[in-house]
C-alpha cells in the first residue's frame, strides 16, 4: 500500500503542472516582451542588462547583443557553481544581425520553474520584430531560425539553461585570443555579486576571476571555444549526449577539471568514424590535426558529420585555425602523462 | 493526457509496489510496440530463408552489419526509381545519400547502451541523431514515430534495453552523391 508520503509527493506534482497553465502565451511582438522602454522598439528598457559572453557561440558571423532581466528582488543562485539557478521570471533576450537585425531570440523561466524558447524575425525596415513558426523557418534562402525543439536541444542539455551568463563567461579575466569576443559590458561577476543580483557564492569564488587553467594562450582559448559551443551537449554536469566527451569547464575543479576535459579528447576513441577512418582514429591525435577526428567535424559542413549540427551553415575559420593551432602544438607526451 | 495525470503515472512507477509489475508490463507492451510498428523490418538484418528473404533474428535489431562495407551510392535504372537498398534491407539510398539503420541493442559502444529514456524520447521527438545531432534520414518513419505517446516510447525503450546486446558498429551516412561531387571539387 503507497505511503502518505507518496500520496504527498504526487499531490504536489500535480500542483505544480497545473501552474504551468497559468502563464500567458508567447507574445506576438518582440516590444511585448519587455525588451525595450515604453514606447520604443529601438531604445533598450534599462532594467535589463547587457551582458556579453567571453567564449561566445559561433553563429556564421552574426553579430549579437544580449540582455537579461531579473524580476525586481530576486537573485541568482550561485550555489552551484557551474549550474546558476536563476528565477523564475528570469528573461534574456540575444539579438542576431547581419547587415541588419534578422532574429531576437528569447528564453524565459516561467512561474512553475520551466523555460519556454521563442524566436523573433524583424521586418526589412526593423520597426517590428514577430513570433517565428515554432519549427524554424529559413530566411534569405539560407539563414536557419531554429525551431523551439533545437533550442530545447542545446539549452536543455547543460547544467543550466542559460548557456552563455555563467561564472566562466563572465569573468573580468577575459581571454584576449578567445574567437569573436564581443566589448566586454559593464556586467561581469563581481559587479553582479556586489549589486546582489547572485546570492550564495561560494567563498573561494566571491572574489575570484575564473579562468581555464591550461597549459598556455593557445590551450586556454580553444579548450574555452569548445565550452561555448560544444560544452552544452558534451559535459558531466547536465543532460549530455550519451558519448564518453566533456567539453563544457567548470570553475570550481580548476586544473583537475582541465585534465578531466583533456582526457576525455586526447587519444580518445569515439562513437563516430569517418567513412575510410582506421578504428585507430582518435578524437584528437597530439601533433596532428589531420588524423584528428575533432578537426574533421569542425572542419565539415556537411550535415551528417558538422559539429556544431545545429546553429551553422558556415565553418568558423577562425576557430577552425585555433585548433589545428592548438593539436599541432599538443606533445605526443600529452596522452602519456594524461593517464590515470 | 493532461499533466497532472501524467505525473501521477510517473510517481507510481517510481513506488517499488509498482516497480517490478511495471517493468514486464511495459517490456510486454514495447515488445508489442517494436513487432507491429515494423521496427525489425529495417533494424534487424535480412537473410535468404527458406521461404526468401526475412530478417536474421539472432541479430535482431542490430542495424546494418559493419562487416557489410558499403562505400558507394548505387546507380539507379532509368525510370522513376528514387530508392534502393541492400539485400540486408539495412541500408538505403536515396536523394538523401546513403544511410544506415542503427543498433538498438543495448550494446554500450556500438548501441543504445549509455542511452537514456530522455534521449531516447528526444531522438523520436526531435528526429535528431541522440536527440540533438544530426538530422535522422529516410527511410526512417520520424514523421510519423513522433506521433507516439510518451508512455509508448517508453514502453518501447524499456523493451529495447531488455533485447540480447549485439557489438556492430553501424557506418556514418553517405552524402547524397550530387553533394558529394561538389565537395570534391
Amino acid at each position: 500500500m503507497p505511503n502518505p508520503v507518496w500520496f504527498l509527493t504526487v499531490a504536489a506534482a500535480a500542483a505544480l503542472a497545473s501552474a504551468h497553465a497559468a502563464d500567458a502565451p508567447l507574445p506576438v511582438h518582440l516590444g511585448d516582451t519587455g525588451l525595450y522602454a515604453a514606447g520604443s522598439s529601438t531604445q533598450i528598457d534599462p532594467r535589463n542588462l547587457a551582458f556579453s559572453p567571453q567564449y561566445p557561440l559561433w553563429s556564421d558571423g552574426a553579430a549579437k547583443r544580449r540582455w537579461i532581466y531579473l524580476p525586481p528582488g530576486t537573485a541568482i543562485d550561485a550555489s552551484r557553481p557551474d549550474a546558476w539557478e536563476f528565477p523564475n521570471g528570469t528573461r534574456l533576450w540575444k539579438e542576431f544581425a547581419l547587415d541588419r537585425p534578422v532574429e531576437t531570440r528569447f528564453i524565459e523561466r516561467l512561474a512553475d520553474g520551466t523555460w519556454r524558447y521563442a524566436t523573433y524575425i524583424w521586418n526589412e525596415e526593423g520597426t517590428d520584430a514577430t513570433l517565428a513558426p515554432a519549427d524554424g523557418t529559413t530566411l534569405r534562402g539560407s539563414y536557419a531560425v531554429p525551431a523551439e525543439f533545437d533550442c530545447r536541444a542545446c539549452h536543455e542539455g547543460a547544467a543550466s539553461p542559460v548557456l552563455g551568463f555563467s561564472a566562466l563567461q563572465l569573468s573580468a579575466d577575459r581571454d584576449p585570443l578567445a574567437p569573436h569576443a564581443d566589448a566586454r559590458t559593464d556586467i561581469d561577476l563581481q559587479t553582479l555579486i556586489a549589486r546582489g543580483l547572485i546570492k550564495n557564492v561560494p567563498s573561494a569564488l566571491a572574489g575570484a576571476r575564473p579562468r581555464i587553467e591550461a597549459s598556455s594562450g593557445i590551450e586556454r582559448a580553444a579548450l574555452g571555444y569548445l565550452h561555448g559551443n560544444c560544452g552544452h551537449c558534451h559535459n558531466s554536469n547536465g543532460t549530455p549526449v550519451p558519448v564518453e566527451l566533456t567539453l563544457a569547464q567548470s570553475v570550481v575543479d580548476g586544473a583537475a577539471g582541465t585534465e578531466h576535459v583533456l582526457r576525455s579528447m586526447i587519444d580518445a576513441g569515439g562513437r563516430f568514424r569517418p567513412h575510410g577512418a582506421s578504428a585507430a582514429a582518435r578524437l584528437v591525435t597530439p601533433g596532428n590535426p589531420d588524423t584528428s577526428v575533432l578537426i574533421t567535424r569542425v572542419r565539415s559542413r556537411n550535415p551528417q558529420t558538422q559539429m556544431p549540427p545545429i546553429g551553422t551553415r558556415l565553418i568558423d575559420a577562425e576557430a577552425l585555425a585555433l585548433l589545428e593551432r592548438w593539436i599541432a602544438q599538443k606533445s605526443s607526451s600529452t596522452a602519456e602523462e594524461l593517464k590515470p | 493526457m493532461n499533466r497532472s495525470i501524467l505525473f501521477i503515472l510517473a510517481a507510481m512507477s517510481l513506488h517499488p509496489a509498482f516497480a517490478a509489475d511495471g517493468d514486464a508490463t511495459q517490456v510486454a507492451r514495447g515488445k508489442y510496440l517494436v513487432t507491429t510498428s515494423g521496427c525489425n523490418d529495417c533494424h534487424t538484418p535480412w537473410h535468404l530463408g527458406p521461404s526468401g528473404p526475412e530478417p536474421d533474428m539472432s541479430r535482431m535489431l542490430s542495424g546494418h552489419p559493419e562487416s557489410r562495407v558499403i562505400e558507394h551510392a548505387p546507380t539507379l535504372p532509368p525510370g522513376p526509381w528514387i530508392a534502393a537498398a541492400t539485400d540486408t534491407n539495412t541500408a538505403h539510398s536515396g536523394p538523401w545519400g546513403v544511410s544506415f539503420t542503427a543498433n538498438l541493442t543495448p550494446d554500450p559502444e556500438t548501441g543504445l547502451g549509455k542511452w537514456t529514456l530522455a534521449t531516447f524520447t528526444q531522438t523520436i521527438r526531435t528526429g535528431r541523431h541522440l536527440g540533438r545531432g544530426r538530422k535522422i534520414l529516410p527511410p526512417m518513419p520520424i514523421p510519423m514515430y513522433r506521433n507516439f505517446t510518451d508512455e509508448d516510447l517508453a514502453a518501447i525503450f524499456t523493451y529495447l534495453q531488455s533485447i540480447p546486446a549485439v557489438k556492430n558498429r553501424v557506418p556514418e551516412p553517405l552524402p547524397p552523391v550530387v553533394a558529394a561531387t561538389e565537395a570534391a571539387r
